[in-house]
């Protein structure tokens, strides 16, 4: 199965949600959409599934142009951030609503809500109303709502995002599983850099309406085409710097350049941006590829064994994400080390030197 | 300080309590009584008022009436403000907030206003001393009440439950009907309660647009003497069975009503 958006854009009273986009996702792998909120995710999402209709361009499912398909029996799910239940049904009703609505016989509902209800571990609790559960648990009921029926699109709107964390770990691992077994497109979308990177799959990164690439996930993140993708795909945030490559010297400024190496070499001089990913930031040396940066420190977050480590440098404000507990005082000047073997060049109109 | 917190409660509600209490004391005594002397307890104890009430036409009619209007105007104007309200609470349309601004506005305007063209408008539709008559005219106000209320409640429900019916299938009406309204049954509650209140304390229009056949018992009331003289006992009566049917009201929406005051619409 496939979903292919062809020329999509979507405008609301003359501003501009979806730029024009093109997308061809397939079932058996997971597609995830990642941006920052107002990124126009669940707008894309909406749109796939019917309840918005395009301003222009072509929604073709299998084959089919199901562009003015009304929502209903196009046979999609979809799970929203929020956890939408429908509070006058109990549990069971709640998953067997699709079912109904279909008209399906007694016994087969009683069964397919008890198994998936079963993989969802809710069986507990088929005969309570959803104001009675937890949220996790709410969340859990809206799932198996979307999943009980066989929809050929799944979509999955920041479904994790109001759950505390060691819910939201268990049903990340949970969910692959659940959707290896389908037959359907999943679309998942995400603000989380690393739930993406943890699913795998396909990943678009999207920035203000547009898709600004789409690909294998680890690809994408090791690979951003643009400085905007690099970015959506960075967490804590990039950090970049203007950089002038003069001759065999890339510099940032007469006390911070470094050798520009043997696969940049062919590039050809002038102003470049750098991005560093905060990783690649540490505070001792760590390798012959670092360069020295002095700082000053703004605070230094420790969480367990992850030190964070924000300061200004060269007029910026950078990132460095490191192991190991690292205490600063704030204001504190410091030198710190950039891995300058593991950066990104982006040119004068912000796409990836691939050189 | 404290041992007295008691007392300005009390005499708060003994001041509420007072008046009702003399109604339904007046009720159990006689007429000649009432006039006679000033007794706090009725010294000659008579079911006698409660038992012409029960039997005279002219007076049961009154109740048949007012609930018979009074129903009708609460279904009516809950039927036509729940599709309103959805449309005020889901789209954005010209000039919907002035829309809905002046739906209020026709609340403020007193209903001896409209007396004279609904008596008139009526007459000539052959509507005139009807229960829908006095039921239609209610609505110009209880509508905007009810819409106010319920859009309220339906834009407490998040945009999200109605696309996930969608999504799974249910058309718009099924939608509406098996989904959104139980979902905002308290809010439902509460709008026929303010509607159901209005219309049955509403006395000018009703009086108004209605002669015999349907007389409001408040019209009754207003009757105060006949042939055989003052009938106070028996207006006491009247006035005690009047405010029965308010009360089961509120008992049965009590709950809805603080919900309501939560969501800051009633």
């Amino acid at each position: 199965m496939s979903l292919e958006l062809r020329q999509v854009s979507k405008n609301v009273d003359g501003e501009t949600y979806i730029y024009p986009t093109d997308l061809r996702l397939e079932a058996g792998v997971f597609n995830i959409l990642l941006g920052t909120t107002l990124s126009g995710k669940t707008t894309l999402m909406q749109l796939m599934a019917g309840l918005e209709k395009p301003t222009s361009g072509e929604i073709w499912f299998n084959g089919e142009n199901v562009t003015s398909m009304p929502v209903q029996t196009r046979n999609v799910s979809m799970v929203y951030q929020q956890f939408i239940n429908y509070p006058n049904m109990t549990v069971f009703e709640n998953i067997a609503s699709p079912l109904r609505v279909a008209k399906m016989q007694n016994s087969d509902i009683k069964n397919r809500v008890g198994k998936i209800a079963e993989i969802l571990q809710i069986s507990q609790m088929l005969d309570r109303r959803p104001s009675e559960l937890s949220g996790g648990q709410q969340q859990r009921v809206a799932m198996a709502r979307a999943l009980v029926k066989d929809s050929h699109l799944i979509l999955f709107d920041e479904p994790l995002a109001n759950l505390d964390f060691k819910l939201r770990e268990e049903l990340r691992d949970e969910l692959p599983r659940i959707f290896s077994e389908r037959n359907s497109v999943v679309v998942y979308a995400t603000t989380e850099p690393s739930e993406a990177l943890l699913f795998g799959g396909k990943t678009a990164t999207m920035f203000e309406g547009k898709v600004t690439q789409f690909g294998d996930t680890g690809e994408v993140y090791r690979q951003p085409n643009s400085l905007k993708t690099a970015q959506v795909f960075s967490e804590p945030p990039l950090n970049t710097a203007i950089v002038h490559k003069i001759g065999d010297v890339f510099k940032i400024s007469d006390d911070v350049s470094w050798p520009v190496g043997q696969k940049y070499a062919q590039i050809p001089d002038g102003e470049y941006t750098v991005g560093i990913r905060p990783h690649h930031v540490y505070p001792h040396r760590m390798s012959d590829s670092n360069i020295a940066i002095e700082g000053v420190v703004q605070v230094a977050e420790l969480s367990g064994s992850e030190s964070m480590i924000h300061f200004r440098t060269m007029g910026n404000s950078w990132v460095s994400l490191s192991h190991g507990v690292h205490v600063y005082a704030a204001q504190e000047k410091t030198t710190l080390f950039a891995d300058v073997a593991n950066c990104f060049y982006f040119d004068a109109n912000r796409k990836l030197i691939t050189a | 300080m404290k041992r007295l917190g008691w007392l300005i409660p009390t005499l708060y509600i003994l001041f509420l309590m007072l008046p009702i209490y003399w109604l339904v004391s007046m009720s159990f005594k006689t007429t000649n009584e009432i006039l006679g002397s000033f007794t706090l307890f009725p010294q000659e104890f008579t079911l006698d008022n409660y038992k012409t009430i029960f039997t005279d036409s002219t007076w049961y009619m009154g109740y048949v009436n007012s609930l018979a209007y009074v129903t009708l105007n609460t279904v009516i104007s809950v039927c036509v403000a729940l599709p309103a309200a959805y449309a005020f609470s889901r789209y954005r349309f010209l000039g919907d907030k002035h829309l809905f601004f002046w739906l209020l506005t026709n609340r403020m305007a007193p209903a001896a206003v409209f007396a004279l063209p609904f008596f008139q408008l009526y007459s000539a539709f052959g509507l005139f001393d009807t229960h829908l008559a006095v039921a239609l005219a209610h609505t110009l106000f209880n509508i905007p009440l009810a819409v106010w209320i319920l859009e309220g409640f339906m834009s407490g429900v998040p945009k999200q439950l109605d696309e996930t019916a969608y999504v799974d299938g249910y058309s718009f009406p099924k939608f509406f009907i098996k989904i959104f309204i139980p979902t905002i049954a308290a809010g439902v509650g509460v709008a026929a309660f303010f509607c159901f209140m209005f219309s049955w304390v509403e006395l000018l229009l009703a009086k108004t647009l209605t002669a015999v056949a349907a007389k409001p018992i408040a019209a009754t009331m207003t009757k105060t003497a006949s042939s055989s003289g003052y009938e106070l006992g028996l207006l006491a009566a009247a006035g005690a069975l009047t405010i029965i049917p308010g009360a089961i009201v509120i008992y049965f929406v009590r709950n809805y009503i603080a919900k309501g005051f939560a969501l800051g619409r009633v």
